[in-house]
């Protein structure tokens, strides 16, 4: 129930807060979503969409992080594993 | 998928899994919160990777496993009214009730719709004002934005023929009744990355000092998960409890205010019943009063009396990690996807339908 997935905005639409919509490409897959959550994503932006509501924005300097700080704790444990 | 993908990195995993080994040195017992981590651990073997000392036990978070018979059979009465469209999740579709469930209903005449967002129901009702439209309204925080979005558009479009049947049901309030249990074997908390972005996590916060039980809100996918159980284990064996957010890409400490004063608006907490685990205070979300008119409970008349659980399923101690699905008699023999005694067996996010989907042969 709590599935949701990262989308890329491709519109923005809508007269206000409320009705605020876009489009968002799940990897080809084009749908409709309600933006009113997330004041502060436009076109370009990842969000997280659960329900036909985009409800948090991807932080994507961090994603890079995280995932750096995954491969070098591989560097720095296989010369330890391989001893 | 962007931001997915590059988290199921298998090769990755195995460094996570290694580094998890190097930091277990005694026997932990954690819990995932949510019944899609559940899936995800299952599907991957993630728990298979772990060292022999760490247990995961499966929580409760799973709402269409939780929402009571008693709601079923209220929704399948309403579902039965001459002139409702009754629009609900596909996940509710086939939860038992205490006679039969919505799919039969559809089949036996009643307009039982499948929506992908409560958003959906709204159209659906603007589209026919000549119809009642009634929305099974189920899910945890996650969910909530979307509900109290539907009530708010249906507000502003001034739509009498709309209303929802609500379930909603609030994490923290059901971490709190686990760890209040006498026999609480929990020591650790996978938090619901998803719950989370929209609630963030300093609710967590005195949980996590007044039971000293570590917290880490975590994400979804394989790495994100093992990420989330070195995190955890590494609390326990330094003698911490606090709460850490390893789901940093999608979740901020204060949530999503906007999602929140959304919420706020149309809900406010109310005392829910949760199934196989009974009454929690402050555990639900019900409209407030300048919503009523959208209380499906209010504008109709419903004769469901409580209904008492199947004494047979034994979802109560599957939700509460007291016992893991296999551990069920009735599991994979009385108890099918097919034939299912109790919801947690027929739920996508279920914990018995992921061991009888992707253990059912190693059980």
């Amino acid at each position: 129930m709590c599935l949701a997935i990262p989308g890329k905005i491709l519109t923005v639409t809508g007269p206000d807060s409320l009705w605020r919509e876009g489009k968002v490409d799940f990897s080809g897959v084009v749908k409709e979503v309600n933006l009113a959550c997330v004041p502060e994503a436009g076109v370009g932006s990842y969000v997280i969409v659960h329900a036909g509501m985009a409800i948090s924005v991807v932080d994507e300097a961090e994603a890079q992080s995280v995932l750096a700080h995954f491969r070098q704790m591989g560097e720095a444990t296989e010369p330890t594993e391989g001893a | 998928m962007k931001y997915l993908d590059e988290f199921r990195d298998s090769e990755l995993a195995g460094r996570v899994a290694a580094e998890i080994k190097r930091v277990t040195t005694r026997p932990w017992m954690l819990m995932e919160v949510c019944g899609g981590q559940t899936h995800s651990i299952l599907r991957f073997g993630l728990d298979q990777m772990l060292p022999e000392q760490i247990t995961l036990i499966h929580g409760p978070g799973c709402p269409v496993c939780v929402t009571p018979v008693e709601m079923i059979d209220k929704a399948l009465e309403l579902a039965a009214r001459p002139g409702v469209i009754f629009c609900s999740f596909g996940d509710m579709l086939r939860v038992p009730g205490s006679a039969t469930n919505l799919l039969s209903a559809r089949a036996a005449g009643a307009e039982v719709r499948t929506v992908y967002s409560p958003l959906d129901a709204v159209k659906i009702a603007t589209t026919h004002p000549d119809r009642e439209v009634v929305f099974f309204a189920v899910g945890f925080e996650t969910t909530a934005p979307a509900t109290a979005m539907a009530v708010r558009q249906a507000a502003e479009r001034g739509l009498k023929n709309f209303s929802m049947l609500t379930a909603h049901v609030l994490v923290p309030p059901a971490l709190e009744s686990i760890l209040s249990a006498p026999d609480c074997r929990v020591q650790g908390f996978l938090a619901a990355g998803h719950v989370c972005s929209v609630m963030g996590h300093q609710e967590y916060e005195p949980i996590a000092r007044t039971y000293r039980v570590p917290i880490v809100v975590t994400g979804f996918e394989p790495l994100d998960i093992l990420e989330g159980v070195c995190w955890c284990v590494r609390q326990l064996e330094e003698g911490r409890a606090e709460v850490e957010n390893a789901y940093r890409r999608v979740v901020r400490r204060e949530g999503n205010r906007a999602a929140m004063d959304l919420v706020s608006e149309v809900f406010e907490a109310v005392p829910r019943q949760w199934r196989g685990v009974g009454q929690i205070p402050r555990s639900g979300l019900g409209l407030r009063a300048p919503y009523a008119r959208f209380d499906a409970e209010r504008r109709f008349t419903l004769s469901t009396q409580s209904v008492p659980e199947s004494a047979e399923c034994l979802i109560g101690e599957v939700l509460q990690g007291k016992i893991r699905p296999p551990q069920c008699p009735q599991f994979g023999t009385r108890c099918t996807p097919d034939h299912p005694l109790g919801a947690t067996m027929v739920s996508s996010e279920g914990a018995c339908a992921a061991y009888y989907r992707y253990r059912e042969q190693t059980v």
